[in-house]
């Protein structure tokens, strides 16, 4: 077991070494650099400024050059400073991670708590009224545009009722003042997310209900919850543990739509705006957050299913 | 166990009942205002942004800026350098010094206001122009373009207080240094001796903005979180006017649509107008919720046009550039689209400007004149409604915008109808801001129409966009903003002449002759002026747009409360 999580990080770190190389060209391949932006917004400025400028930025050097020096940089913990900000990429974005892990975490846990229950209700009473509502239900969330969502709930709750604000972020001074930032953002994303996982679900333990197992345990004359809560539940989370693993890699990736339309300073917008913007540091550094996240999620995955199913093993 | 549980839930929502009682009301003595950018620096002198120049107007205050009657005026200064006054004496430029052609230079004697002092107590004195100056100066300080500083030659210091600056050329705005923004030298100094080339990472104003000795104007920054929000505070040594706000906080809300819908829920109070809604969201907001707001719309200096790509053979045609005019109902545009208030623009100046010129040729829609004059230039001959020429070639252009910019693509619907109705086929292909003005405008590859937008001073010189030195390439590092590869030597002399000539009456001659060739070889197609949308509460006073660069809230100690 040991040796297989020493061999998986070890492949997880050389993913991340690659992917830090090739997001670096993508960025540098992208049309217009910094300075051509500037040069744009300011008709003065003269070819030795532009000159000037790149030489500063490091940007008349070779892409190569430039990645072995932010590496090595890196290496030592070393990030650089972001070219939007003006401040460095760890003061950026370490405090933007801590939001959208706030934000998503929350988010996901509410649809756990809402799809784990509802998925497998729903499997026990297949094709019944209930199904049918759950199912309904669970469609209407996975179709529903996140950004028109996004704006129904703004208009609903903060518009016509009054009762939460908007868009924005507290001020760090009062917990429940705080919280109420939260509410509408929470609800778009727990509402986007749920309905996917209740058919997962939902499929996974209609899979696992048909297995001679819980016929056998039905024989033995187990009750329905019984049957649900130590058969069923452990087998058919398998199958949804790859789903959430994939979900995690989101919670450092952040939610662009729901984060631009809340004005809530996640990692979505913050690494939209660093690629749009040229900030080469912040969106390496946050590309590769999200990078080593998917990648360590998958990992907790495949190490859960030996704990959900103790007859898969590694070596 | 039940029981306890419900406690448990029933006192959770007990306290979200406390704390969901709506947004708080803001206080009388706050201002809430909504903005849709946040800026990417508040250092004075790096990469100016309209963000930035909206916060920085309630925190800073430039030497000289132009009013809202568009004239120049001394905010820091106490009076503008004139020849006149004998503040302003012409004299010959040191050896080896180009300066603009004639060997003239000018000394300017600037006198900073009395009691203006930093936030921290520390008077303003010529220290701190010296040290801006320096900075300014330095190769690697990271301010953007230098010309401002190369064109300024030395500055002597008189006292605290007054210094002369020796400018290398006298232009017709050599009072104007607008640009010449202070830097506290008793915080910056110690930061920029010790590294200049890392200057642009470590200067106080990113990196320690609620530092109260980098504010200098009615209020100083007391909170910055990059991206979300500014809080200011009063700015207990500010020496003007007292401001009617103690507190002004300005959320940045990209979505114009969630900046509505803050404004409706009571989040926050006004949309600026610099960085707000778009006009047509305006016009929207207007018809639903109008009689709660009161709205101004201000069109001004931002000039939306065509650029058109002169070395294409079809575009190199003059008569083909003014039948594509001719055949467009700009004024139908303006009507329909944007309720009249965004006026057809007949030239790149201004009807607002002092210079403006009313009777250069105006290209009203005329279909037929646009058929002839097609007609004339050979694309006579049409095909599945498209002209063709005598070698069989189609009239097909290439017509590019920004994608995703919702205004400028439903204008380029209707212009590319209109055209194709005159027989003329044009194929949009869009492309992202990044994209289309990183590479495409800024390195000349579009290859017939590209509409984009320019922002500008008054009485601003063309130079960058049409003069023939200005076209970008590679050799020149893609500088200058001459897209369109316009070439006219009366113009190149009525540019260069212009910006030196002092006499107000010949200047406005020279004017119009610049706008009268710009009105007949049509380089560029104009459309109309924008408009900024400001969308205030009923109980706001005293605020007046500029309709040009300066930002409104350079004069916010004239904004106040009636009624609230």
């Amino acid at each position: 077991m040991l040796s297989y999580l020493a061999r998986r990080l070890t492949e997880s770190m050389l993913v991340l070494a690659i992917m830090s190389f090739v997001i670096f060209a993508l960025l540098g391949l992208m049309p217009g650099d910094p300075i051509d932006i500037m040069i744009f917004s300011d008709p003065e400025m003269t070819p030795e400024d532009a000159a000037r400028l790149r030489a500063l930025y490091g940007l008349d050097r070779p892409i190569t050059d430039r990645y072995l020096t932010w590496l090595g940089a890196a290496l030592q913990g070393e990030f650089g400073y972001s070219r939007l900000y003006n401040q460095p990429t760890m003061d950026i974005l370490l405090p933007r991670l801590g939001n959208t892990i706030v934000l998503m975490g929350l988010s996901l846990f509410l649809a756990l708590l809402i799809a784990l229950p509802a998925g497998i209700y729903a499997a026990t009473r297949p094709q019944s009224l209930t199904d049918h509502a759950i199912n309904l239900l669970a469609f209407a969330g996975i179709s529903v545009p996140p950004f028109w969502l996004a704006i129904l709930l703004i208009i609903l709750f903060a518009v016509t009722l009054g009762w939460l604000p908007a868009g924005g972020m507290g001020d760090g001074r009062d917990f429940w003042s705080d919280l109420r930032f939260l509410v509408l953002p929470v609800l778009a994303l727990t509402i986007a997310t749920v309905g996917g996982i209740i058919r997962f679900m939902r499929a996974a333990a209609i899979e696992a209900l048909r297995q001679d197992y819980v016929r056998t345990a039905r024989a033995k004359g187990l009750s329905g919850r019984q049957i649900v809560v130590g058969h069923v539940l452990r087998n058919a989370m398998i199958p949804v543990a790859t789903i959430l693993a994939l979900q995690m890699g989101n919670l450092f990736s952040g939610a662009l739509i729901t984060e631009t339309i809340f004005a809530y300073l996640g990692m979505g917008k913050t690494i939209y705006d660093s690629v749009v913007g040229n900030d080469y540091n912040v969106a390496l550094v946050g590309l590769l957050f999200a990078t080593l996240t998917t990648l360590l999620a998958n990992l907790l995955a495949d190490l859960a299913y030996t704990w959900l199913d103790p007859r898969i093993s590694y070596q | 166990m039940r029981k306890l549980l419900l406690a448990v839930v029933l006192a959770f929502a007990g306290s979200l009942t406390t704390a969901f009682t709506g947004p708080p009301a803001a206080a009388a003595e706050e201002l809430r205002i909504g903005i849709s950018q946040y800026p990417t620096t508040l250092h004075p002198s790096r990469e100016a942004s309209v963000a930035k120049s909206y916060i920085m107007s309630m925190t800073q205050r430039p030497m000289t800026v132009y009013d809202h009657e568009w004239q120049l005026i001394c905010m820091l200064c106490i009076e503008l350098p004139s020849i006149e006054a004998g503040t302003a004496v012409p004299e010959d430029l040191p050896e080896g010094v180009e300066g603009a052609g004639d060997g003239k230079g000018i000394a300017l004697t600037y006198t900073i206001q009395p009691e203006a002092t930093w936030g921290d107590g520390t008077p303003i004195t010529t220290r701190d122009v010296l040290f801006t100056y320096k900075v300014g100066r330095h190769e690697k300080s990271g301010v953007g373009s230098l010309e401002l500083y190369r064109r300024i030659l030395s500055i002597d210091v008189i006292d605290d207080k007054t210094f002369v600056m020796h400018v290398d050329r006298i232009s017709f705005e050599y009072a104007a240094i607008n640009d010449f923004r202070l830097l506290p030298a008793h915080i910056e100094e110690p930061i920029f001796d010790t590294a200049p080339e890392d200057y642009r990472n470590r200067t106080a104003f990113d990196n320690d903005p609620t530092n109260p000795g980098l504010a200098f104007g009615p209020y100083r920054i007391v909170e910055a979180i990059p991206g979300s929000r500014v809080v200011l505070e009063r700015n207990e040594t500010w020496w003007g006017k007292p401001p009617a706000f103690d507190r002004i906080t300005l959320l940045t809300i990209e979505k114009t649509t969630a900046l509505e819908a803050n404004l409706l829920s009571g989040n926050i109070d006004m949309i600026a107008g610099e960085l707000g809604l778009t006009l047509d969201q305006a016009l929207a907001f207007e018809k639903r919720n109008g009689e709660d707001y009161q709205i101004i719309y201000e069109p001004g200096l931002l000039y939306e046009h065509i650029d058109l790509m002169l070395e294409n053979p079809i575009l190199q045609d003059k008569r083909v550039r003014q039948a594509l005019v001719y055949a467009i109902d700009r004024e139908a545009i303006s009507e329909r689209l944007f309720e009249g208030r965004q006026p057809v623009a007949h030239s790149g100046v201004s009807p607002l400007d002092w210079v403006y010129y009313p009777d250069i040729k105006r290209y009203s829609y005329d279909s037929q004149k646009a058929g002839a004059l097609l007609d004339e230039a050979g694309w006579s001959e049409m095909r599945d409604g498209v002209r063709h020429n005598a070698a069989g070639e189609p009239l097909r252009l290439e017509f590019m915008t920004t994608a995703g910019n919702r205004i400028r693509e439903l204008v380029q619907q209707v212009l590319q109808s209109q055209w194709k109705q005159a027989g003329i086929d044009m194929r949009v292909r869009n492309e992202p801001p990044r994209a289309f003005f990183g590479e495409t405008v800024h390195h000349r590859r579009f290859t017939g129409l590209a509409m984009f937008a320019w922002g500008k001073g008054p009485e601003h010189v063309p130079r960058t966009t049409l003069h023939s030195e200005e076209i970008p390439t590679e050799e020149n590092g893609w500088s200058g903003q001459n897209y369109t590869g316009f070439r006219n030597a009366e113009m190149d002399e009525l540019i260069e002449a212009i910006g030196v000539e002092l006499d107000r009456p010949t200047r406005k001659e020279m004017w119009a002759r610049v706008q009268q060739i710009y009105a007949e070889e049509v380089p560029v197609i104009s459309l109309y002026w924008r408009a900024n949308a400001y969308v205030l509460p009923k109980w706001l006073k005293g605020l007046r747009p500029t309709g040009q660069m300066a930002s409104s809230s350079l004069w916010i100690e004239d904004w106040t409360v009636e009624g609230r």
